[in-house]
């Protein structure tokens, strides 16, 4: 057995070592070197054997045989062999070990060590493998070291509380005083410890978070101290004073003031100050900027504060220093939600930054770009975009191109722009877009009719340039077989015309037949287009006969069957081979978003499969609406009624089958007696927009209110209240109260009065003036205070609740109506 | 690889088996090949986004140092701190090269230990950090 070399020799043996193998063999006979000394059981060099292993170690060999003796050089008295022994602990142990429960005992012995050292290993060694049962075990005794000990101590041991807080959550209330009187110590070491033992417990605990927001104003102290005034030089980084404790502290005041008014506003200031003070010429200086900016960000701060911090974040973008354009578009990334005006304002350097050539910066440019995108500048954006995917690393096409998809989507200005842009995307990356491309670029296709002619056209010469894309050969095959008749005839007014025979055509389809780049499902569009031909083009039908019979014996089988099948199509079923393969409808777009009409015979006791079932509600029929008997028709008439009001709404939801509480679906309109209901619609009826007819909608004890509308603009409506006395006696102190949903906007008029005159001799008239801004359709939009929520959709957005309470005979009176129909407003909007 | 003195820690783990090195590692070299082939300071940013986790390296030389942090990390403070590291070492090496790391990695570790702990910062000024290894020295050698 060769003797066991110094720690220096091995290492250089193994860089001496000119290839793989050998530098196994030279470790394999110092493992084995070290293996048999530690079976020896006391020598002078155990620390040095240790120390080989953790190298081998960190180069990747096994080493867990060293596990036992780092626990027995743990226990050992003397200092270097324990400092090797809880390295080799930290390094080669963790809690999945059976061995690390027990070096717990000697922890627990060296954290009351005398010497502050030993106990500063401990700490640290508990800090980053501690189990939780070890934790548990030592928390008091932490507990003890945090208040009471030097300095040096001190900060190890806030930060072996951090770790235990994240293994043992209840174990925060044990730390909770002492981190707090922490914050008062002037060592920075501390104060930093402190800090990010009290961002651990805010972030585990929202109750502690509570508590601990009372501390804003001493950390706004400790940054002023910091960041303002002074110069230290013990902790000073090129001019500015431990910027990692500020940073730190921003962090935590980071966390303190999210969604707290008051915690925010203390802190204004000093974000502020720290934000227009920091120098930013240096790296230092930037990341206490970009700290403070993100920390603005996440606050409730003041606008104008939120505006100093975009600024910020656009003199990042501009800097040279690729790093912090990376980090800026980071950032802006986060708040191109909220903020999107602001950010839209770098576009340009934005989209400049695709081209820059360092990955990470392409990414996050990428990112921005497609958040930036909008109808304005779709078009500008997508021809930048389309210019990165012809360049972009590979990692990024796929992402890139179902973001160019989805833009286009949402903004596309015309329909022949879009096919453009998906057929572009399809050439240069068509390999790396998704599979449910090619049924929506069908979609499109067949949706976009003038354009037939133009895309067929297009495809064709994609296809005769490469027909390696297999998504663009997928649809090119397609469309030739839907419109080889226009291919051919060859008139096409957007296009230079270019002749095409029946003939090219078929070849073309043949050569992706044929050719090995094709994928079998590609062969199977090309089949198919081919034998759509036959009924498209006159001459060659024969040709197309013996294509389609060659693959009756393919080794695919699917094209197989295909073609045994179109063989059929050609011998026994000719007579039905026109009407197979005439031309495919126009291929509805089937998205969630949409919810099919329903046929107005609806079904009120049908169970029905609505996207939104949380706005499925029960009518209270009875509850509101005693003040007026309310005919309860059927859905049917319902319907027809809606279609009265002013064509239908796109969204008609029969009644859903809750509980079987209501039979039908009461209106809420106007009607006075019941069955007068289709009469009074009837008069509101067709399109001709009556000029503000007004509806009853309050009749009791002789006190009538009608009402009118008439629309002001595009999402504003004035309505006139008009109320009328028709009992023997006055009526007195007449006032109407109105509430409306949340989205809409209420503004009341002065009354004409208050007083109504016995029989009607005068009126109260009010106006409202009502602002929907919102024009919210979706039901559930709109929190509606009333007991019963409206399951229709009709002017579900518009209601409105009046409190009538007026004095009549001495007495006081009060009710309350709903109103839920505004028949001028639903007329006005069509 | 195994030459250049790549030790990186994240909340306590190590990463230090070559597998887990190798792609990062090998990211920084291109970059570094192609900077040095195109005369460019900084070509590349320093950030490499790796699974989910960020890395931030910084290259002295030949020598690496690559950190792992998660992406709640101010990346630009976390590149100031291994400039921190590297000047500690310096002053502690006086002048430290890769090969002072290789030969030296226990002291190394120590000086990491006093800096960083389960991956939080511990401490950043420098006689504080080579207090206790000055006086483990002094021991040693009475």
């Amino acid at each position: 057995m060769s003797p066991s070399v110094p720690l220096q020799e091995m290492i250089r043996a193994i860089r001496s070592a000119r290839t793989q193998c050998e530098e196994r063999g030279v470790i394999q006979r110092e493992c084995a070197a070290i293996r048999a000394q530690f079976r020896q059981s006391d020598n002078g060099g155990r620390s040095h054997n240790l120390a080989k292993l953790l190298y081998v170690h960190m180069l990747g060999y096994p080493a867990h045989f060293g596990q036992m003796e780092c626990v027995r050089m743990i226990a050992s008295p003397r200092y270097s062999e324990k400092r090797v022994g809880y390295l080799g602990a930290m390094m080669l142990l963790d809690e999945k070990q059976d061995a690390s429960l027990l070096i717990t005992n000697s922890i627990k012995n060296d954290l009351s060590h005398s010497n502050q050292y030993v106990q500063s290993l401990a700490l640290c060694t508990l800090a980053c493998m501690g189990s939780a049962e070890m934790c548990r075990d030592l928390a008091p005794e932490i507990d003890r070291l945090l208040r009471a000990s030097n300095s040096y101590i001190k900060k190890k041991a806030a930060l072996c509380a951090v770790h235990i807080v994240r293994k043992v959550q209840d174990l925060g209330e044990l730390f909770t005083p002492a981190a707090r009187s922490l914050l008062s110590e002037k060592n920075h070491g501390v104060l930093h410890g402190a800090v990010v033992l009290i961002t651990e417990l805010c972030e585990k605990n929202p109750e502690t978070l509570e508590r601990f927001r009372k501390t804003v104003p001493d950390l706004v102290q400790i940054m002023k101290g910091l960041a303002i005034s002074g110069y230290s030089p013990e902790h000073d980084v090129a001019g500015i004073s431990d910027p990692f404790l500020q940073v730190r502290i921003l962090r935590l005041l980071r966390i303190l003031g999210r969604n707290n008014e008051q915690a925010s506003d203390a802190m204004n200031d000093l974000l502020a100050q720290v934000a227009t003070n920091t120098d930013s010429t240096k790296t230092v200086g930037n990341a206490v900027l970009y700290e403070t900016v993100l920390t603005v960000l996440d606050i409730k701060s003041e606008s104008g504060l939120r505006v100093l911090a975009v600024n910020i974040l656009g003199r990042f973008l501009l800097n040279n220093d690729r790093n912090i354009r990376y980090i800026a578009m980071t950032s802006l990334q986060k708040i191109v939600g909220s903020d999107h005006n602001a950010v839209q304002r770098h576009r340009g350097t934005i989209v400049d930054c695709l081209k820059d050539q360092d990955a990470s910066v392409k990414r996050r440019a990428l990112d921005l770009s497609l958040a930036l995108v909008s109808a304005t500048n779709i078009r500008s954006m997508m021809k930048e975009l389309l210019l990165f995917l012809s360049s972009c690393p590979p990692e990024l096409r796929a992402q890139a191109a179902s973001g160019i998809f989805n833009a286009a989507e949402r903004y596309a200005p015309s329909q022949r722009w879009h096919i453009d842009t998906i057929l572009h995307v399809l050439t240069t990356a068509g390999g790396d877009v998704r599979d449910e491309t090619v049924p929506n670029l069908i979609q499109l296709i067949t949706n976009a009719s003038e354009l037939h002619c133009y895309t067929v056209h297009k495809l064709y010469r994609a296809l005769l340039a490469d027909i390696s894309q297999q998504s663009l050969v997928q649809v090119a095959c397609w469309c030739i077989g839907e419109y080889g008749d226009l291919l051919v005839r060859g008139e096409c007014q957007e296009i230079e015309p270019v002749q095409v025979t029946e003939d090219d055509v078929l070849d073309a389809l043949e050569t992706v037949l044929q050719s090995h780049m094709s994928s079998p499902a590609t062969r199977g569009f090309a089949l198919t287009a081919t034998m759509k031909l036959s009924t498209r083009i006159t001459d060659n039908v024969d040709r197309i006969r013996s294509i389609v019979s060659i693959y009756g014996s393919c080794i695919d089988v699917e094209l197989q069957q295909r073609a045994v099948e179109y063989n059929a199509l050609f011998k026994k079923y000719d007579h039905m081979r026109a009407a197979v393969l005439e031309r495919m409808p126009v291929i509805e777009k089937n998205s969630p978003r949409v919810i099919p009409m329903e046929s107005p015979q609806g079904r009120p006791s049908r169970t029905s499969s609505q996207p939104k079932s949380s706005t499925e509600s029960h009518w209270c029929p009875n509850h509101l609406l005693t003040s007026f008997s309310l005919p309860v028709c059927g859905v049917s008439q319902v319907c027809d009624l809606l279609d009265l009001l002013g064509g239908s709404e796109e969204t008609l939801q029969p009644s859903p089958a809750v509980g079987g509480s209501a039979p039908g679906l009461p209106i809420h309109t106007a009607s006075t007696a019941g069955g007068d209901l289709l009469d009074l619609l009837g008069g509101l009826e067709p399109a001709p927009i009556a000029p503000a007819p007004t509806v009853p909608v309050y009749e009791k004890e002789g006190v009538t209110l009608t009402l009118s509308c008439e629309k002001q603009s595009d999402s504003g409506l004035t309505v006139t209240l008009t109320a009328s006395n028709s009992t023997d006696s006055d009526i007195s102190s007449f006032t109407l109260q109105a509430a409306v949903p949340k989205s809409v906007q209420l503004h009341m008029k002065a009354p004409s009065g208050d007083f109504l005159p016995a029989r009607g001799t005068a009126n109260v008239t009010q106006m409202v003036v009502l602002n929907n801004p919102n024009k919210v359709v979706s039901v559930e939009a709109v929190p509606i205070r009333t007991a019963s929520k409206s399951f229709f959709p009709l002017q579900v957005n518009l209601k409105m609740r009046i409190r009538i309470s007026y004095t009549s005979q001495g007495s006081a009176f009060q009710d309350t109506v709903q109103i839920d129909s505004f028949p001028g407003f639903s007329a006005a909007i069509h | 690889m195994t030459g250049n003195g790549v030790t990186y820690r994240n909340h306590g783990e190590n990463y230090n088996s070559p597998l887990s090195v190798c792609l990062p590692v090998s990211v920084c070299l291109y970059r570094s090949a192609y900077s040095s082939v195109c005369h460019a300071v900084s070509v590349h940013s320093v950030f490499v986004e790796y699974k989910d986790f960020k890395l931030i390296y910084r290259q002295y030389a030949a020598l690496y140092i690559v950190v792992g942090v998660t992406d709640s990390e101010n990346e630009l403070s976390v590149y100031e701190l291994v400039h921190n590291f590297v000047e500690v070492l310096d002053k502690y090496f006086s002048r430290v090269s890769e090969l002072d790391i290789m030969f030296n990695l226990d002291r190394v570790h120590i000086i990491l230990d006093e800096m960083i702990q389960n991956g939080h910062i511990v401490e950043t000024n420098r006689s504080r950090i080579l207090a206790p290894l000055n006086a483990l020295d002094k021991m040693a050698d009475s």
